[in-house]
Order: structure tokens, then sequence, then C-alpha cells
């Protein structure tokens, strides 16, 4: 069984080679963090997987009808759109809307989907309010909300914790491993190397649009690859309170 | 959301039923009903049949048809500032009018006019689908659209320029102001068709269109094919839009004031904003041209002069609301 296989994925946008053979499987029960510096490909190989870039290669994903692909995977883009200032609830409701035929209006198990992610995402008491008006913060959230509510075997998330507080990274870090638990699978792009060292079963690391690293986050994280992908030295500890991550200090100059 | 529906429809069917009783004849309301329903073959059956009946179909058609193509267009773009002529159809069909007027197309066919602003459109839209692309998002469609609008500008105005009949051209200067007096039955039957395709084409659009309120990336993850979201809303803004101009000329700030006012009303969600946008465009049409008729009765104040004059403030008004709530 598996969530989702890539085979050698391939994506050259204008003429640059942004993503370079890679291959990749998640399981269900697996949450994979997908980390790497600014430009290394993370967006574009979860863009390819769900077919919405032109890529060369095998994706199970984009090789299933739309409706199909949307029932499977749910896809939550770092772009933080919400152009109607509409309800929190309805918002959080386009994530039924594979599961809807058209003009079918919602059943129970809609609602019960979207109470569930409110729920999840701490947002039940603003479920009345009017999305565009809420903090970033909280807005982030009510999309996460949404993502949730389509109760996809498996979830895409192009860097979810961005812009939260410490609570509520740790909240949706959390949920995504509970969903994993649960025995679905998430893929989670994520800058915050701590966040992701402690919560992920797996950290895949991109390097320049090539895999450089697939493995438990211990083994992933050596002093060697952090040094040479993102130039700087950290401090790495399985300790009593679980696996620790700490970035400490530039190695040489960024560009 | 149903009682806004049926407000909307009850204030249309009372419009239209005034707009019915209303004109220069004078008789009773009772009394034309009457006669436009049972027919008796006297001079009020034809007036009623063939002068008012047609004018309060065609205000029907024209207003439901901007409001909905009004209110997709918004939805789409997701920009409130949007309105249907932005892709260039109604530039093109009144170009189309403009040829058939001053070729005299339009004096020596009956249905000439209609039917070259109906050309005018699907040129104009062909063009516009053309330059943007297949896979374009909707910054290439805008930017196509505007050239095509200014170019069909361009080329009005060169006819005009170049018009050696100074009668043609107050024709055509007419034509352009928009206007719903003295169509007939035949007008109906021209833009009915394509009004009803355009309406059928526009009014599937309501769950692609919730979907791109997360933006065009997760609304093709929900499974929504943003290229056919985008040649339904062409084709079917083409469509109404182009018969409405085809039969009434150029009639402003209908599809841009209409969804804007109703917008709150259904909560914002695009799919909700679309029947009621319709309901909504056909009363504003409705009660502009009842308004024409008793401000200026003798005058022929034109449809589109009003629409336009009646819709600015209100725009400005809806921008100074905007203002304060963004503050």
């Amino acid at each position: 069984m598996t969530a989702l296989e890539l085979r050698h994925l391939s994506v050259t946008l204008r003429g640059r080679a942004v993503l370079r053979d890679v291959s990749l499987r998640v399981a269900p029960g697996e949450l994979v963090g997908l980390i790497g510096p600014n430009g290394a490909g993370k967006t574009t190989l979860m863009r390819a997987a769900l077919g919405l870039v032109p890529f060369e290669g095998e994706s199970s994903l984009a090789a299933m009808p739309p409706a199909t692909r949307a029932r499977t995977a749910a896809w939550l883009p770092q772009a933080r759109e919400i152009a109607w200032p509409v309800t929190v609830e309805r918002l959080v409701m386009l994530g039924r809307l594979p599961h809807l035929a058209a003009g079918q209006r919602p059943t129970a198990q809609d609602r019960a989907a979207v109470d569930a992610a409110l729920a999840a995402t701490g947002l039940a008491q603003f479920r009345h309010r009017t999305a565009t008006r809420l903090s970033g913060g909280e807005q982030a959230r009510a999309l996460i909300a949404r993502a949730l509510a389509q109760e996809a075997p498996l979830i895409l998330a192009d860097e979810p914790t961005a812009g939260l507080d410490p609570a509520h990274q740790i909240a949706t870090m959390q949920r995504f491993r509970a969903l994993a638990d649960a025995g679905r699978a998430a893929l989670v792009s994520i800058h915050d190397l701590g966040l992701a060292v402690r919560h992920c079963t797996r950290l895949v690391m991109l390097d320049a649009g090539r895999l450089v690293a697939d493995g438990a986050p211990g083994r992933v994280m050596t002093p060697e690859r952090l040094a040479q992908v993102f130039h700087v030295r950290g401090y790495f500890a399985d300790t009593a309170e679980g696996p620790v991550f700490q970035s400490l200090d530039l190695l040489e100059k960024v560009e | 959301m149903t009682r806004l529906i049926a407000a909307l429809a009850a204030l249309v069917g009372a419009l239209f039923l005034g707009s019915l009783t209303l004109g220069p004849a004078g008789i009773g309301p009772g009394e034309s009903l009457r006669a436009l329903v049972l027919g008796d073959a006297g001079p009020l059956t034809l007036v009623m049949r063939e002068i008012r009946l047609p004018r309060a179909i065609l205000a029907v058609l024209v207003g439901a048809s901007l409001g909905l193509a009004g209110a997709a267009m918004q939805g789409y773009l997701r920009n409130p500032l949007a309105e249907p002529g932005l892709i260039g159809v109604s530039g093109s069909a009144a170009l189309g009018a403009v040829i058939a007027l001053q070729t005299g197309l339009a004096a020596s066919l009956w249905f000439g006019l209609p039917l070259m602003a109906l050309a005018g459109a699907l040129a104009g839209v062909g063009l516009v689908l053309a330059l943007a692309g297949p896979r374009g998002g909707s910054l290439t469609l805008i930017l196509a659209g505007i050239a095509i609008s200014a170019l069909a500008g361009a080329l009005t105005s060169l006819v005009l320029n170049l018009s050696p009949n100074p009668f043609a051209a107050n024709e055509i200067m007419f034509w352009m102001m928009g206007s719903l007096a003295d169509r007939s039955m035949t007008h109906v039957w021209i833009a009915l068709p394509f009004t009803l395709l355009g309406w059928a084409l526009l009014a599937t659009l309501g769950r692609g269109l919730d979907a791109l309120t997360l933006g065009e990336d997760a609304a093709s993850a929900l499974g929504v094919s943003l290229r056919r979201v985008r040649l339904t809303l062409v084709a079917g803004t083409a469509s109404v839009v182009g018969a409405a101009t085809a039969v009434a000329g150029a009639i402003g700030f209908v599809g841009l004031v209409v969804p804007h006012i109703l917008r709150p009303l259904v909560g914002a969600q695009p799919s909700r904003l679309l029947p009621a946008s319709a309901l909504g465009g056909a009363a504003l049409v409705l009660a502009a041209d009842m308004a024409v008729r008793l401000i200026l009765p003798a005058r022929d104040l034109k449809l589109g002069v009003l629409t336009a004059l009646v819709g600015a403030p209100i725009f400005l008004h809806l921008i100074y609301r905007t203002r304060k709530e963004m503050a």
C-alpha cells in the first residue's frame, strides 16, 4: 500500500531544471517532512505530484482523473488565498466539494467533517466570523481546516506552520501526526527543522532540485548534510523528551 | 437565501407587470393586461403584444444576462471591479452593429443590425481566446480583453470619423447609448436562443467559482478544471452579452453594480450570487427602463445613459464603504 509514489520526477520550468529525477514513496501512517533551503524545489515537487505543473516521470496522483485525485489528496498551497468575505464555516465547507455532486447540498456527513476540522484547528468559536477579517494566523488555520475537512487519505501541505504562533505550530504538526497515526499520510514542507525533527516520522531533504537524503530524522540530519545543504551548524540529540534539533551558526556566508 | 431569491423574483414580477402597463397610451392596468392576454384584434392588443411585451421581455433578458455575466466574471477573476465587458465582447458587438448601421445593412435587412452585432461579438471573443492561449491564467484573459476592447473602440471611432453621412453618424451615436425603445418580438426571437444558451453555460459555473475562492492552485487540486471554467465563462459571457448588446446597445454598470450590491446578502459565496445577481439585474433594467419613460417621456432618454447616471454614484458609494471597511 502506498499513499503516493513518484518515479524519476523531473520538472523543467523556462529552460531551468527545477526538479531532477526524484523518486519517493509515501506510505499510509507516515508524516513525511520535506526540507531544504529556499529554491530547493519543495513546492514544485508537491505541485508536480498533484499534476499542477508539467513534469517528466510518473506520479501516482497525477495519473488519476481529477475528481478521483481530489478525493485522494488534499492540497494546502503556501499562498493563503481567501478571495471573498465568506464565513469560516463556508470556507471550510469548500473542502467538501470533491465529495458533493454538482448542486448537491451538504449532507450530515459533510457537516460532521467541517465540525471536526474546525474543532481540530481550534476555530469552532470562529465558525460564523468572516474569514477575511481574521488575523493572518487565524486565516492560515482556517485554510488548514479546509484541507482537513476534505478527509483525503493523503494531505500535501506547503509550509503549513509558517506564520503561526508556537502553540498552533505544535498543534498543527500534532494534527498531521495524528492523521498519520490513524492510517492516513501527510507530506509537509517545512523550514523549521526543530519542528520537522520532532514531529515527522521521516524526512526527505532536497537540494537544488535533487533528493539528497531520505529516512528517519536522526539519519537525515547529519552535520555533513547540514553543512552542505543548509550551510549551518546545528545541535541534534535524542533526548528523553524526544528528538531535539536547534540550528546554531552559519558556516559560511549565505549568498 | 431562498427568501432573498423569492423576494427578488417577486420584485422582477411586479416590475414586469409595471413595465407592461406603463406607456403614453394612458390605458388602465387592468384593461391593458386583459387586452394582452385575451386579445381582441383591436389596437390595444396590438400595442400590448407588439410594443410593450417585447420591451418588458427584453428588459428581463438583457438585465438578467448582464447581472449573471457580471457575477460570473467577478467570481472568476476574484475581483469585485470586474464586469462582463472586460473580455471585449460588448466593444466588438458594438463595432459589428456600427458597421451594420454605416453600411446600410441595418436599414436594408430587418435583422441586419443584431446579426452583425452577434458576428462582432463572436469574432471578438475568438480573438480574445486565441490571444489568451489555452493554458494561460486570468491575467492573460484580462489583457487580451483590454486589447480587443481598445481595438474595437478605435475601429468604431474610425467608422464614425470617416462616415460621410451625418445621419448615420447620429444614428450610431444614439444606438451606442443603449435603449429598449421601439423593439419588436423579432428582437426577442433573435436574442432568446443565445441568451438561453449563455445562461445555461454560466449557470454551471457555481461549483468552480466557489472553489476559486481558494485560488487557482487549490481549485485545481479540488478537481476543478480551470480550462473548462474559463472556456465556459468566455463562451457564456459572449453569448449573453453579445445578444444583449445586439438588441439593446451598450448598457453599462448593471454587470458591475448588481453583483456588488447583492454580494453581502448571499454571504459572498460566488455560486449563490449567480441566481441572485441574474434576478437583480433583471429588476434593475426593468426599473431603469420604466424610469426613462417616466422622467422624460417626450425626449427619448436613453436607457444606457440612465444606468450610467444612476450606477456611477452607487458605485462611488460602494467604493466609499469598502474604503471604510479596509481602514
